[in-house]
């Protein structure tokens, strides 16, 4: 997934198991992983000839920011699927809190 | 006659139990003990409300509800014949139970589902950190901490948390996140994300589940002052408040920093518990709600 987010051209299985130097994969299992990531929808695939090239359906930050979102609590469907430490607060909110964290400090 | 009432009149007391206790302050206190009791009104007035309505509707078999159910789903021809009333309890008997067993169903469902993108996203973009082992972190400016809950539970944290928090805030934090996945406190959430889901417009069933979200925060705060100090870890929810995790999105949030400043209190300066009569008596209380409503569902007064 790094390496089709790091390259901006779609690119086939066996480009893909080229670039995976440091690990030497069989050419099925890469078309495996990414047939897989197809099917559950993130990544994107084109016909080309015979072969497949595969894209990212959408960027790194943009799933980063899906996750940051859930884990603040910010979707707006209040589900119990995470745990959070705190909810976000607001910013005049975030005041109240700044006060009380400066006298527990200078305590 | 006399079970429908009783049940019917059960069912009020816990929506007026319910309506004080989410002004109660005791709660604060002894937050496990407080959730025990959310619980148990909470499953006393669901068997109660649905038991109400059947125990009504099945009055022509003359017997208890679920021995009256059996029969009627068998087929069997009740000793007095149908009425009107008795057919319109029974529908609404069983709309009720069935609505409350399917969200209650779906909300897992849809919980389930939410986790396992969530986990596959994680797979996919976050990466290890030698100096928090076990932990996966996300790559954000913003400050996060949360835990993926599951049989695998995923502690998780952003790159901005690591940046706010101290060497000792983060471990303090990084104890409430393992309380929460001790404790499994996902589960204890969802049955009430459920019931708010069902009754959007009830304004006792959001409040019963603000409250629950922070007494089991508070419960997780609990158990983690056990492993680190109570000090670093409001410290650390006051920094997490203060840091403006993310722009966020207009119209959601609320009360949440009187909430960050109940915790800090209690971290700081912890009440004197409750004494042992009052737990004793709140133990009793929850017992005798949850037999008691099933108990009402077997037998016919």
């Amino acid at each position: 997934m790094d390496i089709l987010w790091v390259e901006s051209i779609p690119l086939t299985a066996r480009e893909v198991g080229r670039l995976i130097a440091d690990r030497d994969l069989a050419p099925t299992t890469v078309m495996t992983v990414l047939d897989r990531l197809t099917r559950k929808g993130f990544l994107r695939r084109t016909r080309d000839g015979r072969a497949w090239r595969y894209e990212p359906a959408e960027s790194r930050d943009s799933y980063i920011a899906e996750l940051m979102l859930g884990a603040l609590d910010m979707t707006g469907d209040r589900s119990a699927a995470l745990t959070r430490f705190a909810q976000a607060v607001s910013g005049d909110e975030a005041e109240i809190l700044r006060r009380a964290l400066t006298e527990l400090e200078e305590e | 006659m006399i079970t429908a009432a009783v049940l019917a009149a059960l069912a009020t007391a816990c929506a007026i139990g319910s309506w004080r206790l989410t002004t109660a302050r005791w709660t604060y206190r002894a937050p496990r003990l407080a959730i025990i009791l959310w619980q148990s009104l909470g499953v006393a007035w669901g068997l109660a409300t649905t038991g109400a309505m059947l125990a009504f509707g099945v009055q022509p078999y003359g017997i208890g509800v679920l021995p009256g159910l059996v029969a009627f789903v068998q087929g069997e021809a009740p000793g007095t014949a149908w009425d009107p009333l008795h057919v319109l309890a029974m529908i609404a008997g069983l709309t009720s139970l069935t609505v409350l067993v399917v969200v209650l169903i779906s909300a897992g469902v849809h919980a389930l589902r939410a986790r396992r993108r969530h986990r596959t996203l994680l797979a996919l973009i976050s990466r290890d950190d030698p100096g928090v082992p076990g932990v996966r972190v996300l790559d954000h400016p913003g400050a996060a901490a949360y835990c993926v809950p599951g049989l695998r539970s995923q502690v998780v944290v952003s790159e901005g948390a690591l940046r706010l928090w101290s060497r000792d805030e983060l471990a303090a934090v990084l104890a409430h996140e393992a309380a929460h996945v001790r404790e499994r406190h996902d589960l204890v959430l969802l049955p009430f994300a459920a019931l708010r889901r069902a009754l959007p417009w009830s304004k006792v069933v959001c409040e019963a589940q603000e409250q629950v979200e922070l007494l089991i925060e508070m419960a997780a705060d609990d158990r983690a002052r056990r492993y680190c100090s109570p000090r670093r870890l409001a410290t650390a929810l006051l920094r997490f408040g203060t840091a403006g995790a993310m722009p966020a999105p207009s119209g959601m949030l609320g009360l949440h920093a009187s909430n960050v400043m109940a915790r800090v209190d209690r971290l700081i300066k912890p009440a004197p518990e409750l004494p042992r009569r009052a737990r004793a008596g709140i133990v009793a209380l929850s017992v005798t709600l949850v037999t008691s409503t099933p108990f009402l569902w077997i037998i016919q007064l």
